[in-house]
């Protein structure tokens, strides 16, 4: 650990190097308007300079590189210490680093030249934490639980507002505080700025607990959807306030209602308008994929200050922003451009992340802001717990009379306990306008003592209560090859039956076709569009490392097995090579590489265990058949997670409900259209082989019937079909249970007047029969 | 949707299904209202061309296997009382009401949607899923380009997963043990329109 010593050791420096700046810096400054003109003499008489100290040249973005690169310093020494930090969250540490060093500026410096400004806060730090959550939104997940997540949020921060608000003013009538100079709307006013939950908290310390989503998406989505309330709350309660109560009545209580609604479903809307824009602009960035991945960044940014210039939701704009243009970026842009976005977000949200802890530490070590009232901080505390426990426990259980799957009672208390406030909280308290609020540093010292215990107890004590409680963790498990099958057949017999009952899914988008339809064609390059098939999508996400492994699997068990089994990839190879070549040529290139591995295989000195051969050996048959029974496994579950025909729901440019038509590029559906038209038929005729002769059957078969072929699957059925030209399943499904009947040779008209053999004897005309 | 009781009386056996299967008396009507309507010709029961005039349903997979669960053993023609009972296997599992004179195992208990998905396998109910049955099933889920061997391996793999008395098919029993993590009620639930 001595690096990190040093590390240490170079952080003390870097500290004492600013405080010295500090120092030095005001004591030049203190001279440094008798210096300006002085200095051009000086030059003038001295000649020219080679070298000097120009410290007010660069002062400002010298600190402020400084303190980024003091804080991500911190965080290295932080990180590097793995056994603290399996017990303690990162952003208690962080805080605690804060408090560290706002003590030595303060040692320094006799005042807190450094604090955690609301400015910088809301402007500088904030946007991209919120751009970074609502770009990686599982947005599935969100809109499955939006009802839930709507309800916390608004209804929960309501509740928690008031309730804080008015048992606070409850115990100063009760005369718990003390003499104190707040009346009920100020108490309203801080306990709206208390209410919210805080995103950045949350994910701080959720990030490390790995929860169950569901869990995880309404505490986190909750908390950022909760902004929209708070920022009217707040602004309603600072309006009354300087109104004074006397001229409030229901004319603008109403106005705060509406209020809401505006800036609530505004601020999404400037988001989700920015978001279009970004996916526009994408669409075209072809030429200028080098900064392609700066418009997201800028787009999203304006987005914010967009929505916070119209004083609506911000925080709303830009989640809704990243959601909503995630899927067109991923798809429109070049994955490098995609690999960009995505790590450049990581770094700046979590960049951001660690300098607010950082400086939230630092911004207590500050004399002039502490009120200590016992009664005012312990009260608070208690209730903000209370309440939310009781807010939690109450609209959980309402909701759970809705919903599909609900919520347990130890969720339910993961949830309640997971209601952590942070520097939104601060940074509004220290907006408040003490002309007004006289009691202004009571309210922040509360509002840090608040945050502190939040993120740094409430922290530390989360990872032992998800033990403890026995919360469902989030399912690493690997799936047994039946459970991945049944999950497949579960979402297709749902998607059946709801076509069937005539219902509308549950799923969240209502008509997604609209969003297939026009939104795709309107925000998807064409060649993104093709990329999006499910097959495509095999492919591009078939993982390198998977092949890898796959590969030294092979290497192990030994040569031979390895030929056999690479008629697998080649056959793959040989499909999309000629279909899909131009719409793929990076896919084309993975292919390359991984035919590359499995033909070098053997010349391959990459194993791991560093054997450069494989030996041919005797004992090797053991190992082979071991090893075949792994590599078995191992493809099977490939196999099953590469080929399961995705069901509708998953399906992009789909058809309409109203009228069926075939998208040329939709393999799997034309396959399984294929497939069962041809049952069908094939019942229909053995239906009339086993002479059952209802005359209801044979009026329905005419070209005009529902049940109409295409020309082009007629066709099909007499050549080889380029899909499969190797298996036919030969056991077609029952549709009269109980009857079996092999393919029979087919006609072109499935009308045939006289009778048909009987395919027993008969060979398909594709070719080789297959047998079971 | 109007005045339940007077028009439950237009379906048949209204009462006694919906003390069956659980359905509301609005559920009953509206999947009355489906069942009209896919019976094009008017006769009272549904024919497997009715279903196949649903045209999604040929873009399912396993969408004539599911149209084939609604036919009992032996007939071609579903009758409103059968169609409602298949779909009541998809109601969601309500877990602390009870109803008056609710049914001992309801259509929607795990156990009976576990039974239904079993025999979406279990074509000949013979109570066994054998090789063959799930080779069927596979062929049909899996894409073109998964070829016969690879799907033997597959379906090798599958039973010797799940078969625990090693007779080379899966009974009801190894079924349903091998779904025991799955959250059936989730899965194989949909919430009927009102």
């Amino acid at each position: 650990m001595s690096r990190c010593g040093n590390l240490r050791l170079w952080i003390l420096g870097l500290v004492l190097l600013l405080c010295f700046i500090q120092s030095e810096e005001r004591r030049l400054k203190s001279d440094h308007h008798e210096h300006n003109e002085g200095h051009s003499n000086m030059s003038a008489s001295t000649g020219v300079p080679i070298v000097s100290f120009k410290w007010h040249h660069v002062e400002p973005p010298y600190l402020i590189a400084l303190w980024v690169l003091v804080s991500f310093l911190g965080k290295l020494v932080i990180e590097a210490n793995h056994h603290v930090t399996t017990y303690i969250p990162e952003s208690a540490l962080l805080i605690c680093l804060g408090f560290l060093l706002g003590g030595m500026i303060w040692g320094a410096d006799k005042v807190q030249t450094f604090k955690l400004t609301p400015t910088v806060f809301f402007f500088y730090l904030l946007p991209q934490i919120i751009l970074d959550s609502g770009y990686a939104m599982p947005n599935k997940l969100f809109f499955t639980n939006m009802g839930g997540i709507l309800i916390h949020a608004i209804i929960g921060t309501c509740w928690n507002a008031a309730t804080l608000g008015l048992s606070l003013w409850g115990c100063h009538k009760g005369g718990a505080m003390g003499d104190i100079d707040i009346g009920l709307l100020q108490y309203l006013l801080f306990g709206s700025l208390l209410a919210a939950v805080d995103p950045v908290a949350v994910i701080a310390v959720f990030e490390q607990v790995h929860v169950n989503e569901v869990l995880f998406i309404m505490v986190f989505g909750e908390s950022l959807l909760n902004d929209g309330v708070t920022v009217v709350l707040f602004n309603v309660f600072d309006a009354f306030v300087s109104l004074g109560g006397g001229a409030i009545d229901a004319k603008e209580i109403v106005k705060g209602i509406i209020s809401f609604f505006v800036v609530a479903f505004g601020g999404s809307l400037v988001g989700f308008v920015f978001g279009l824009l970004i996916s526009l602009l994408t669409r075209c960035t072809k030429n200028i994929q080098i900064i392609e991945p700066g418009f997201i960044f800028v787009l999203g940014y304006l987005a914010y200050l967009t929505a916070e210039m119209l004083s609506l939701s911000a925080i709303l704009s830009v989640m809704f922003c990243g959601m909503c243009c995630q899927k067109y970026i991923n798809s429109n842009m070049d994955e490098r451009s995609v690999q960009t976005v995505r790590s450049a977000l990581k770094v700046f949200a979590n960049g951001s992340e660690t300098i607010i802890f950082v400086f939230l530490g630092i911004s207590a070590i500050d004399k002039s802001i502490w009120v200590w009232n016992t009664g005012f901080i312990l009260l608070t505390l208690f209730f903000i717990l209370v309440y939310r426990f009781i807010g939690v426990f109450v609209l959980t259980w309402m909701m759970n009379r809705f919903r599909l799957v609900p919520i347990s009672l130890v969720d339910q208390v993961i949830m309640g306990y997971g209601g952590l406030r942070g520097a939104v909280a601060y940074g509004l308290a220290v907006l408040l306008d003490e002309t007004r609020i006289k009691e202004k540093n009571l309210m922040i010292s509360t509002t840090l003592i608040v945050v502190y215990f939040t993120v740094i107890f409430q922290g530390i004590t989360m990872k032992p209560l998800v033990q403890w409680l026995k919360v469902k963790r989030a399912a690493l498990v690997e799936l047994s090859l039946i459970e991945k099958v049944q999950n497949k057949v579960f979402d297709h017999a749902l998607i059946a039956i709801e076509d069937i009952s005539g219902q509308i899914g549950h799923n969240y988008m209502r008509d997604k076709n609209f969003e297939e339809k026009w939104m795709s064609w309107f925000l998807l390059k064409s060649s993104a569009r093709k990329k999006q098939d499910r097959l495509f999508n095999v492919f591009h996400e078939l993982n390198l490392q998977d092949a890898m492994e796959y590969v030294t699997e092979g290497e192990r068990r030994g040569s031979l097995d390895f030929i056999r089994n690479e008629n697998a990839f080649v056959d793959f190879k040989k499909k999309f090579d000629e279909d899909f070549a131009e719409a793929m040529p990076d896919i084309m290139a993975d292919m390359g590489v991984l035919s590359f591995f499995i033909m070098n295989a053997r010349v391959l000195n990459v194993n791991k265990e560093g054997d450069p051969v494989p030996s041919v050996s005797l004992e090797m048959h053991e190992q082979n058949l071991r090893g075949l029974r792994q590599a078995e496994e191992i493809n099977a579950h490939h196999l099953l997670e590469q080929h399961l025909y995705k069901g509708r729901k998953q399906h992009r440019h789909k058809f309409s409900r109203s009228h069926f038509s075939i998208n040329q590029d939709e393999n799997e559906v034309q396959e399984i259209f294929q497939r069962t038209m041809r049952s069908r038929l094939e019942s229909f005729k053995s239906g009339k082989m086993a002479g059952i002769e209802n005359p209801a059957f044979m009026p329905d078969v005419d070209p005009s019937s529902p049940m109409h072929i295409p020309p082009w699957l007629a066709d099909a059925e007499l050549e080889v079909s380029p899909v499969a030209p190797s298996q036919r399943a030969q056991v077609r499904l029952p549709w009269m249970p109980g009857h079996l009947h092999r393919l029979s040779s087919l006609r072109t008209s499935p009308r045939s007047g006289d009778s048909v053999q009987e395919g027993d004897e008969q060979l398909p005309p594709s070719g080789s029969r297959q047998t079971f | 949707m109007g005045s339940s009781s007077s028009s439950l009386n237009n379906v048949p056996d209204g009462q006694q299904l919906m003390q069956e299967t659980g359905f509301s008396a609005a559920h009953l009507l509206r999947l009355y209202e489906r069942f009209k309507f896919l019976d094009k010709d008017n006769r009272g029961h549904l024919r497997s061309e009715d279903f196949e005039a649903v045209p999604e349903l040929s873009e399912n997979p396993i969408g004539d296997r599911i149209v084939g669960a609604f036919f009992l053993p032996g007939q071609e023609t579903v009758d409103f009382s059968s169609f409602v009972r298949v779909l009541a296997h998809f109601r969601p599992t309500e877990k602390n009401r009870t109803r008056a004179g609710a049914q001992p195992d309801p259509a929607n208990s795990r156990n009976r949607k576990l039974k239904f998905a079993f025999r979406l396998y279990d074509q000949d109910r013979d109570g066994k899923i054998s090789r063959i049955e799930l080779l069927q099933v596979l062929r049909e889920m899996l894409g073109m380009q998964v070829t016969e061997e690879q799907l033997q391996s597959i379906a090798d793999r599958a039973i010797q997963e799940a078969d625990l008395d090693k007779d080379d098919a899966i009974s009801f029993d190894e079924f349903r043990k091998s779904l025991e993590k799955v959250n059936i009620d989730h899965k194989m639930s949909i919430r009927f329109l009102e």
